[in-house]
């Protein structure tokens, strides 16, 4: 089993969620986060004050797939959340040691 | 409202109504005031006037809260509004209580009379010699709310860090000895009335008096931690739109119910405002545009918010295409003040109090005395009505310039002074540790989740 994490750009999700759920995807975890990497922040001015913003507002999807379905998910992430400009976002995938459905008690791929 | 002189307004209604005022003038118990002034009460005024006062009410709660709180951090937004909430409530009573008959009863140079105190002679028949075609509750209460909004916008400069109990203490002081003589010497025949002042509906009185108490406790107080530094970007400009929106419908019934009247020169004075406001937003957003290559909406709001407070000493002596000019001045000059002086000079004043009203009001005061168009304000008591600077009045430039200079030291030293009294007593500004907080959680036990 593997768990899949995307940064990805906000307006990114829906489009991602619909590429997930074409190759079979039948569960995930969205959530709101901030951060940066090569493309830093932005600059804001407020009536002449300038203000540093270095960490933007991402979004930060979690899906969790039987190992020999990660090729297909990691692919439809990149078609749907690719622009091309920085700041388009990264893909981590590590290996889940245990899964478990907490209304049924099943386990592992059983559970995904 | 007709406040350049003390009869001009009354003029305006004609011979009867000048009768009834200057026999009211003569007399010297408000009650033979009321007698005579029975049954010269005109539903048309009474009812623009009491729609007018709702506006201006509308301009502090929740106009002047939601402009403000939206462009605190999130931490302080619930206290920013607190401050307006809290202002109108306590300004309200003190002006029940002493604020309007020391404003607008008696016509002393330096300060009215106590012979209203807490409102106790008030009749049902009772008119102001000042508006003597409505009932003097009505009038009282329109200037309640004037008085209202003026201390609601000192708050803004000292945002983010002042204590709510220092603030209570400001703003009942301010109210009492600054803004209340300054009302009076403006437009209660007061010194600067006798001298010829030109200030339709609070270019002084309301902007630069303001202003400049901002400025002031803004220097007092002290910067906020972190100015300079920290990212102090607003929680929530889109409450500031509203906030904004509501001030310039407000300021329809501030500026057009100056006139005192259903009439004309109300027309006029809503003419000149609402385009002195849409040219105001104009030119700051093109040339935040220009020099900072976006058109904030910050900017826009605040463009507009200048022109409001710019037109509105001139609003009732100007045709309306002189509001555009004045507009497009005041959206260039609050630009300058705010973006290049504020940050020259060094204060903290978070909501740009001094930039916007305090540098609007003495540009709108001193373009007053230039633009002034004397049949606006002509009338059979003065017939030559004030003419400006452009109609060939010289003088009058130096009248206003006089009225701006006397505001300014006035309200900068009583300020100065008051604030000093009050840290006497207690601090003026929480701990840093309760700034860094925020005022929301320290100073109210509430917060935005």
């Amino acid at each position: 089993m593997k768990l899949v994490i995307a940064i990805i750009k906000p307006f990114k999700l829906e489009e991602v969620r619909d590429a997930l759920v074409a190759v079979g995807v039948q569960g995930m975890t969205a959530s709101e986060v901030k951060g940066y990497g090569r493309q830093k922040g932005h600059t804001e001015i407020y009536r002449g004050a300038e203000y540093a913003v270095n960490f933007l507002p991402k979004i930060r999807i979690e899906v969790a797939v039987p190992s020999e379905r990660v090729g297909a998910v990691v692919d439809a992430i990149i078609t749907s959340a690719k622009t091309g400009q920085i700041g388009d976002g990264k893909i981590f995938v590590t290996t889940i040691d245990e899964a478990v459905r907490i209304r049924t008690g099943e386990t592992d791929v059983d559970a995904l | 409202m007709k406040r350049e002189s003390l009869y001009g307004r009354v003029a305006i209604r004609g011979a009867g109504a000048l009768s009834v005022a200057c026999a009211a003038l003569a007399a010297s118990a408000p009650q033979a005031l009321a007698q005579e002034a029975a049954g010269r009460i005109d539903a048309g005024d009474t009812a623009w006037m009491i729609s007018a006062t709702g506006l201006v009410l509308m301009m502090t709660i929740p106009g002047l809260a939601l402009f403000y709180c939206g462009m605190v951090r999130k931490k302080n937004v619930l206290a920013t509004m607190a401050q307006s909430f809290a202002c109108t409530a306590l300004c309200s009573l003190l002006w029940f209580a002493i604020g309007y008959s020391l404003s607008f009863v008696g016509d002393g140079a330096a300060l009215g009379t106590l012979q209203q105190l807490f409102l106790h002679r008030s009749t049902m028949a009772a008119v102001s010699p000042f508006a003597p075609t409505i009932p003097e509750l009505v009038f009282m209460a329109y200037q309640m709310a004037f008085a209202i909004i003026t201390v609601a916008l000192v708050a803004g400069s000292v945002a983010d860090r002042m204590r709510f109990s220092a603030f209570l203490w400001f703003a009942a002081g301010w109210l009492i000895f600054v803004y209340v003589p300054v009302a009076h010497w403006v437009w209660g025949g007061g010194f600067l009335a006798r001298a010829g002042i030109l200030d339709f509906a609070g270019g002084t009185v309301v902007h630069l008096n303001a202003g400049i108490a901002g400025l002031v406790a803004a220097y007092v107080v002290g910067k906020r931690h972190g100015y300079g530094t920290d990212n102090f970007a607003p929680y929530d400009l889109s409450l500031a739109v509203i906030g904004t929106g509501l001030l310039w419908v407000g300021w329809l019934g501030f500026n057009g119910g100056s006139a005192l009247g259903a009439n004309a020169r109300a027309a006029f004075a809503i003419a000149a405002t609402h385009l002195a406001a849409c040219a105001g937003a104009l030119t700051w957003m093109f040339l935040e545009w220009w020099t900072r290559g976006k058109p904030s909406v910050l900017g826009m709001i605040t463009g507009a918010v200048a022109g409001l407070g710019t037109i509105t000493p001139a609003s009732g002596f100007v045709l309306p295409w002189q509001g555009v000019v004045i507009g497009v001045i005041a959206g260039a000059v609050c630009f300058w003040a705010c973006t290049w002086l504020k940050l020259k000079a060094g204060y903290d004043d978070s909501l740009d109090v001094f930039g916007v009203h305090g540098v609007g009001g003495a540009t709108g005061t001193l373009l007053t005395g230039v633009f002034a168009v004397a049949v606006l304000s002509a009338n059979p008591e003065s017939p030559a009505g004030a003419a400006g600077l452009l109609e060939g009045n010289a003088r009058q430039l130096l009248i206003q310039l006089y009225g701006v200079v006397v505001v300014l030291v006035w309200s900068g030293v009583l300020t100065y002074v008051l604030l000093k009294v009050i840290a006497f007593l207690l601090p003026l500004r929480v701990t840093r540790q309760h700034e860094i907080e925020g005022l929301d959680l320290t100073q109210h036990g509430e917060a935005l989740q």
